[in-house]
């Protein structure tokens, strides 16, 4: 935007050799720098946290999928990664959960949360590394058989994981060994909020990092990225890697919440569920995941009792419609509105 | 000893017949997908409304179902013409996202519309008599209707092959598949051969929809249950590819069959494996253009 005011002076030589570097930091810096209005989505959650004392457990599950949609939001909506198989993550880290509590007994939930994670991370690595070679169609079909293939074998061993009736036994500790789950799940809201917010402040880094601008630079020109030297390959591992451990933690946490998993979490379904509300959102930027998904869940919610297929139709028509005229997002909708309006007087 | 024998010919020829349905349904996609790349994840949805359609011929207009798998043939492959003017023909150029999403929105919207006019039980067919029973082939006597779509799959392969390597427009679309840009500039209308093309392919996958309904059962998940199916066929065979398909619908027909009959515990594994393992060594198909 500072193009054309800032021509430099005829005889400052050494002042403009250095005057573009300043700009660029200094919009760096403005762009990285925390506004205001970014307080917004914390405060409404410890608005929700009060004023709707009963529906705190739907809450939960509503952090808990900003924090899978942020996942995604990373590897999609950053690094250009398009994945079919994202739910694999977020059922490992479920597993982890479940398995360890219901097969061995330990029920302790940040140590087990930390685990769920941290095997995810694994399988994002090892999957990841063999995957992310490949583009387009082929890496669509990895990555939806890969997460397919989890699921079967899940099945295959159902003697362990229970197969599709879910993980019977899970027992949760309490918090920290003081804070039982409440009848209302307020501990676990508190919990999850406070996670997200870690992870939200993590992910913000990231994106705002050299790292993450080689990320956007993947997705937009992956040949220039190559050009110029950038360690592609590394650095779609290493996102994707993060991002599993992300989804693992945000299916920790749902096993956790809800004392129970299936292996249902793996299915297409629930891949295609977290794009949808990434998409809804926004992707590639970092609010996109608090605004997608409490309306999808909202709106799932409310809609899905009265008719499922009314609201399947609806989930579907959105898509169609969100591809054909707004490839933004709600947030782009904003954004181009704010515009709009700013322009105008 | 016979025993075994007995057994092995039951899995060839049912997988064989397994096979023949997705064949007929992924030919569509594999071909469609090789001219222009669209990932189209409603391929399932119809293959579902082929399905839907034989079933209300059949039942509400008291059509027979040979003539009512034609009628969704036709019917089928005209309505998926509109489909493609006016979405898909606007996202050729975007990125395999977009499609997915698009297609993913239309797929669901399509079984939301089949559940609430269909309801969500599985749909049954009447067959004609000569399509039922048993029928001796020599070795062992195996169900008609199952002999049956092996014989219309073997008659769908000589004609598209026959089409696709004898004929001049057999001839526009390979070359389109090979090159488009090549193509183009030689003069061939490949937005016209798409069109053309992709209504030829839904309707061949309504087709299949239909044979599916007694052998796979028909129920408004239809479009994304096997759709994993369909793709998993289109990218180990190669895009584009009727030899590929084929190739990977036997495989993957024989070897589903032969799994749930031999191993039944450990379920679609092995073809999950199967298929990583072909695509990492293999990224574009077994017949496929790298």
């Amino acid at each position: 935007m500072a193009v054309s005011d800032a021509a430099p002076a005829p005889g400052a030589v050494s002042a403009s050799a250095s005057a573009p570097r300043a700009r660029a930091l200094e919009f760096m810096g403005r762009r990285h720098r925390f506004h205001l209005a970014e307080a917004l989505p914390w405060i409404l959650m410890i608005a929700v946290y009060f004023l709707f004392p009963d529906r705190v457990t739907f809450g939960t599950q509503v952090l808990i999928a900003i924090m899978f949609t942020l996942s995604l939001d990373l590897i999609l909506g950053y690094a250009g990664i398009v994945t079919l198989g994202h739910a694999a993550f977020f059922g490992i880290g479920a597993y982890t959960v479940a398995l360890l509590s219901a097969r061995l007994h330990w029920g302790e939930p940040i140590s087990a949360l930390v685990a769920g994670a941290l095997i995810a991370a694994l399988a994002g690595f090892i999957s990841g590394w063999f995957l992310l070679r490949y583009r387009g169609l082929t890496l669509l079909m990895l990555t939806l058989a890969t997460a397919i293939l989890v699921q079967e074998l899940g099945n295959y061993r159902s003697d362990i994981t229970g197969g599709y009736d879910g993980v019977p036994g899970m027992e949760i500790w309490p918090l920290l060994g003081l804070f039982e789950n409440d009848l209302f799940g307020r501990t676990y809201y508190i919990y999850v909020a406070v996670l997200l917010l870690l992870i939200f402040y993590v992910i913000r880094r990231i994106v705002y990092s050299p790292f993450g601008q080689a990320l956007t630079g993947i997705r937009e020109n992956v040949r220039r990225m190559h050009a110029i030297g950038s360690p592609v390959h590394r650095r779609l591992v290493a996102s994707y890697t993060l991002a599993a451990a992300i989804a693992g933690a945000a299916g920790a946490l749902f096993a956790q919440s809800t004392a129970y998993a299936t292996l249902g979490v793996f299915d297409f379904d629930n891949s295609a569920k977290v794009m949808v509300m990434l998409i809804l959102g926004g992707a590639g930027r970092l609010y996109g995941a608090f605004v997608g998904a409490p309306i999808y869940m909202i709106l799932e919610d409310n809609l899905a009792k009265l008719s499922p297929a009314f609201w399947q139709f609806g989930i579907g028509l959105l898509l169609v419609l969100t591809v054909l005229f707004a490839r933004r997002g709600l947030l782009g909708i904003a954004e181009d509105a704010s515009r709009y309006f700013k322009r105008k007087p | 000893m016979p025993q075994s024998i007995a057994a092995l010919v039951s899995i060839l020829f049912d997988g064989l017949a397994y096979a023949m349905v997705l064949f007929i349904i992924s030919v569509g996609l594999s071909i469609t997908m090789g001219l222009m790349g669209f990932v189209n994840l409603a391929h399932g949805a119809f293959a579902m409304a082929g399905g839907y359609l034989v079933v209300s011929l059949t039942r509400s207009w008291g059509i027979g179902f040979v003539p009512s798998l034609a009628l969704a043939f036709v019917a089928v492959g005209a309505v998926s013409v509109l489909f493609e003017r006016t979405l898909y023909a606007r996202l050729y150029k975007a990125g395999e996202l977009d499609q997915v999403l698009l297609t993913i929105g239309l797929a669901f919207m399509a079984i939301a519309a089949y559940t609430y006019f269909y309801g969500p039980s599985p749909q049954t067919v009447s067959l004609p008599s000569f399509l039922t029973g048993q029928i001796d082939i020599g070795v062992r006597t195996v169900p008609t209707y199952r002999a049956f779509i092996i014989l219309v799959g073997a008659v769908l392969i000589a004609m598209l092959w026959y089409g696709f390597e004898r004929t001049n427009i057999g001839a526009k679309i390979r070359a389109a598949v090979d090159n488009r840009r090549m193509a183009q500039s030689v003069g061939i209308d490949v937005d016209r051969l798409f069109t053309l093309t992709f209504a030829l392919g839904s309707g061949l996958a309504a087709l299949g929809g239909g044979l599916a309904i007694q052998t796979f059962g028909l129920t408004p998940s239809f479009a994304v249950l096997y759709l994993v199916f369909f793709l998993i066929i289109v990218s180990v065979g190669g895009l584009g590819s009727l030899k590929g398909t084929l190739v990977a619908s036997i495989l993957l027909g024989v070897f589903d069959i032969g799994g749930k009959y031999l191993y039944a515990e450990a379920g679609g594994f092995f073809i999950y494996a199967l298929t990583v393992l072909i695509l990492l060594i293999k990224p574009a198909g077994l017949y496929g253009r790298e």
